[in-house]
């Protein structure tokens, strides 16, 4: 079993209105029911977080940016780990994930294990 | 109480009072003096109450005599009089100034402080369940080999080795340092669920034993929730649970001392008091911010405090077996998180997830897939429960998965 890290990518959204409470609980739904489904499989590693939509970007002349990207409004929303036996499982295990749903998408990597 | 239930009970409860304050008096390498001490006292009450009748105050009378025969352990022995003497040689008369503390207070802390002298990390967790049930609960090596499916031999050599590993790692009888005691805490609250569980799913047909066994355990967490150091969030949780569980106890199984299941129980039956102490401990548990996986299981225990299926239920039910897999995975859990996934997302979806478990040398994996597949695709249904017998070990198990069959076998 390794370590891979799912990194979640959508375009920088606005929300019209504030979500009610229902909405909220049905956004919610998808992403829990996905991460129960890989903890089910006992292949969670961490839920990890979801990142805010405000960021920064500091290159090496010190410049700061509001992101890494001109032209797309694309940006990282969160990540989660999970173990695996290869990448190709990973993968399946990111085919479900909501993010899809939603537009984006999720890039896998494997972790580099350090011992 | 008549006489012939009297001294039993008596036993139930007195003989871990009188070992904890004993051993605590003793050293906790000396538990098997004080142990002989106890025995011998309830023996002699046997005979003598059974000759004369039963004295005004039998607890005063159990007391007297263990102080007595306590004495005279000490003065036989040799470690004894080398530890004790001095301190008794300062009194003039030892016959009448040896005075043992049977006041509640100094009972109800030694028991506490042998709780976490047993639920010590250097025990293993089985020789942590036996030696609870024996000292803390006052269970026999027979009912103990009873409720384990075990043979009295085995059970008996396995509570002498945990013994000596007492005396062996020098473990005192002592509550933790404050710093310690959330860590140690843990341990002992996971042997009091284990102890609860071998009670509540344990296969063995004697019904009153398993009872009793839960009842100790729920008595042993009652305990922890009066004393202030240990009367914690988790503490009451893990009660909550354990009442949400245990009102159900009378329903679960039937005159035979069969297994009936959760769908066809009489909820007349349940225990409405029980599930009103549960919600008082629930509540109390909801403060701080730790969420452990006794809060987790004690809200799935209160949704199933409610036969009535409804989508808020399962919801709830669901998203509550998500964060527990989170925070702990077991093989029962993933399968009860799949069942809810089904009656709140639909059986198509909890069958998908369901053969990507990888469980499938646990008769329940079938039986869940068995059910899952039920007037979905009966022919399936079968090959699932009939492999889910194959696997099943005990014969309550196999008696379940046998209905199950039976039904779908008369529908065609």
């Amino acid at each position: 079993m390794k370590d891979f890290l799912l990194v979640f990518r959508n375009e920088e959204r606005k929300a019209q209105s504030p979500p009610s409470p229902e909405q909220i609980q049905a956004m919610m739904k998808p992403w829990q029911d996905w991460i129960g489904n890989i903890a089910a499989q006992n292949k969670l590693v961490s839920a990890g977080n979801r990142l805010e939509a405000d960021g920064r970007v500091i290159k090496s002349s010190n410049a700061v940016t509001n992101g890494p990207y001109v032209e797309i409004k694309e940006a990282i929303g969160g990540y989660t780990i999970v173990k695996a036996a290869s990448l190709d499982e990973a993968v399946e295990l990111s085919k479900s994930c909501p993010i899809l749903q939603m537009g984006g998408n999720v890039e896998v990597r494997a972790i580099v294990p350090m011992d | 109480m008549n006489k012939e239930e009297i001294v039993p009970h008596l036993f139930r409860t007195e003989f871990s009072k009188i070992v904890a304050v004993l051993t605590k008096l003793f050293g906790l390498e000396h538990i098997e003096v004080a142990e002989d001490i106890v025995s011998d006292t309830f023996l002699l009450a046997a005979e003598t109450w059974g000759l004369k009748g039963l004295p005004k105050n039998p607890q005063a009378w159990l007391y007297t005599v263990s102080r007595n025969k306590a004495l005279d352990a000490l003065r036989r022995s040799k470690v004894f009089s080398d530890k004790i003497e001095v301190e008794l040689k300062l009194q003039s008369s030892v016959e009448t100034d040896f005075e043992i503390d049977w006041s509640g207070k100094n009972m109800e802390d030694s028991q506490l402080q042998m709780m976490f002298a047993i639920c010590h990390p250097a025990i293993t967790t089985e020789a942590q369940i036996g030696l609870s049930l024996n000292i803390l609960c006052g269970f026999g090596a027979d009912e103990i080999a009873d409720a384990f499916l075990s043979n009295r031999e085995t059970i008996y050599k396995r509570l002498a080795r945990a013994k000596e590993r007492l005396r062996t790692e020098k473990i005192k009888i002592e509550l933790p340092r404050p710093t310690e005691i959330q860590a140690r805490l843990e341990t002992v609250l996971t042997t009091i669920y284990l102890l609860f569980s071998e009670g509540y799913y344990s296969s063995s047909q004697n019904t009153t034993l398993r009872k009793d066994l839960c009842i100790e355990a729920m008595r042993l967490n009652v305990m922890l929730t009066e004393n202030e150091l240990t009367n914690t969030p988790q503490t009451n949780a893990l009660l909550a649970l354990m009442c949400f569980h245990a009102s159900r106890f009378e329903a679960r199984t039937n005159r035979e001392g069969e297994f009936v299941l959760y769908e066809e129980q009489d909820e007349n039956l349940w225990n409405q008091e029980l599930i009103a102490k549960g919600k008082q401990y629930l509540n109390n548990a909801s403060t701080g911010v730790k969420l452990s996986r006794y809060h987790l299981e004690a809200a799935i225990a209160y949704w199933h405090t409610h036969k009535k299926d409804s989508a808020e239920k399962w919801e709830n039910i669901l998203q509550l077996y998500n964060r527990l897999l989170q925070i702990e995975y077991s093989p029962i859990a993933a399968l009860n998180r799949t069942y809810a996934l089904s009656k709140a997302n639909g059986k198509i979806e909890a069958i998908q997830e369901a053969e990507k478990l990888n469980l499938s040398n646990n008769h329940l994996y079938y039986s869940l897939l068995g059910n899952l597949y039920t007037e979905l695709d009966n022919s399936k249904a079968i090959a699932h429960f009939k492999q889910a017998l194959l696997l099943a070990k005990t014969s309550a198990e196999k008696r379940i998965i046998q209905a199950s069959l039976h039904k779908l076998e008369t529908i065609g």
